[in-house]
């Protein structure tokens, strides 16, 4: 199967060691992917294909879409046991509960409980729950990543500051096909009678891919009273 | 289709080096499992991949492996496991 | 033979935990994907972008940039599938190099 091999041509770029050849990572091969990624928008524009509207909600929908949206999903499964049920068995119907546009996003929810610590990776190219936390950080797309999180969890998750306690497993999950995961991360001692809505801002979004948990959350959440503030709305 | 398998069957995967594109990471190629989950039946993506509708659709499982199994330097607990998703087509029963 | 795609298990050095946000034309081609691989009317799938990645050849799989990956793969694809003809894919590029500030 041949391809039409578009790519940046030999004479264009030095790949010699020596010197910089390898542009810096963050900028890439100056105009290329700007102009490319230009160019053929405009022809599918011509065509009739996607409208530039469409682009330019659907850029917005990306840019819109965060880690709090994984984080409702998260409070309320604290809160509400049988939505923790339902979360479990079919993340994508109950995130469609909460209003979120799953599009055809298949989301497998995976729970940590004290015995179980639970660790996303897509080891064959970059598959993430975009619905829900938004686009993945550029290192969940690394080669180093990818290759390890497989292989030495553990060690990766001390490389994010996790350290597991004593007879915790790790259970790591590879999203090599069609279903897209987020964890459930445990929820903080001390956040009892939170309501649901301050408890939404505690998930971070490295705990829910898996990286670190919330044992640190409440040092970092800002002052009780926001927590214990029982007037507010919340379910 | 029904399932070929169900949670809790012993399964191994396939030793098969196609050329083309597949969703079966090399790591686990030879190895054995345990079905955690049976999925949906999706178009097969190693037929999408070039244009074709993937037809009949293939049954996916999330397969869960013992870490140590896979890996003869696994650093951690013998409870460890990975789990992966493969498609029906790449896995035979195994041993109980 | 594994894929140069196929990371799972190889060596590699500590995760850099890199946060750049992606740039603009990153999340344009993101949504190129996105509405091209609509299933009410799709035009590629997004196994044709992964296929078209893997395909690079791991020269250019290493070299360039996550995105530059996916609208090199899209580019490919819908040559290949006869949705843009090498010709106007060529005259485009031209002038959009040709604009003043080049693809904005």
């Amino acid at each position: 199967m041949a391809s039409a091999d578009l790519h940046p041509t030999a004479h264009d770029h030095d790949h010699d060691h020596d010197h910089e050849a390898t542009p810096p990572p963050d900028e890439g091969w100056g105009g290329y992917g700007p102009e490319l990624e230009t160019a053929v928008r405009e022809l599918l524009i011509e065509k009739g294909l996607i409208t530039a509207d469409a682009v330019r909600r659907t850029v917005e929908a990306i840019e819109s879409t965060t880690p709090a949206v994984g984080g409702r999903l998260v409070a309320r499964a604290w809160v509400d046991p049988a939505f923790r049920a339902r979360l479990l068995a079919d993340g994508s119907a109950a995130a469609r509960e909460l209003g979120v546009d799953m599009g055809t996003t298949r989301l497998l929810v995976v729970e940590n409980t004290p015995d179980e610590h639970n660790l996303i990776v897509c080891t064959l190219c970059s598959c993430y729950p975009r619905a829900v936390l938004g686009l993945p950080p550029a290192w969940y797309k690394s080669f180093a990543y990818r290759s390890r999180a497989v292989r030495e969890p553990r060690a990766v998750l001390a490389e994010f500051g996790t350290v597991l306690p004593e007879g915790v497993s790790v259970r790591v999950h590879d999203s090599t096909a069609d279903m897209r995961y987020m964890v459930l991360p445990l929820r903080p001692a001390g956040t009892e009678g939170w309501s649901e809505e301050a408890l939404a801002a505690l998930p971070t979004r490295d705990s829910m891919i898996g990286v670190t948990d919330l044992r640190g959350a409440l040092a970092l959440a800002g002052t009780k009273d926001e927590g214990e503030d029982k007037s507010r709305t919340g379910r | 289709m029904r399932p070929r398998f169900v949670p809790g069957d012993t399964v191994r995967v396939r030793q098969a080096e196609p050329l083309g594109h597949c969703r079966t990471p090399g790591f686990v190629r030879g190895h054995s499992g345990r079905i955690e989950r049976v999925l949906d039946e999706f178009p097969n993506p190693e037929e999408r991949a070039y244009g074709r509708p993937g037809l009949p659709k293939v049954r996916l499982y999330r397969v869960r492996f013992s870490q140590p199994g896979l890996w003869p330097d696994y650093d951690g607990p013998a409870g460890d496991t990975l789990d992966v998703e493969i498609y029906e087509h790449w896995l035979e029963p195994a041993g109980p | 033979m594994r894929g140069f795609h196929d990371l799972g298990g190889l060596s590699a050095g500590p995760v850099d935990r890199d946060e750049k946000e992606p740039a603009l034309w990153e999340k344009r081609t993101h949504a190129l994907l996105m509405l091209l691989s609509d299933p009410q009317q799709e035009v590629m799938s997004v196994d044709e972008l992964r296929a078209g990645i893997e395909t690079l050849g791991e020269a250019e799989y290493g070299r360039l940039t996550y995105y530059e990956r996916w609208i090199t793969s899209i580019a490919n694809t819908l040559v290949r599938k006869g949705v843009l003809s090498v010709d106007e894919l060529g005259r485009k590029r031209a002038e959009v190099a040709a604009r003043e500030g080049g693809g904005a």
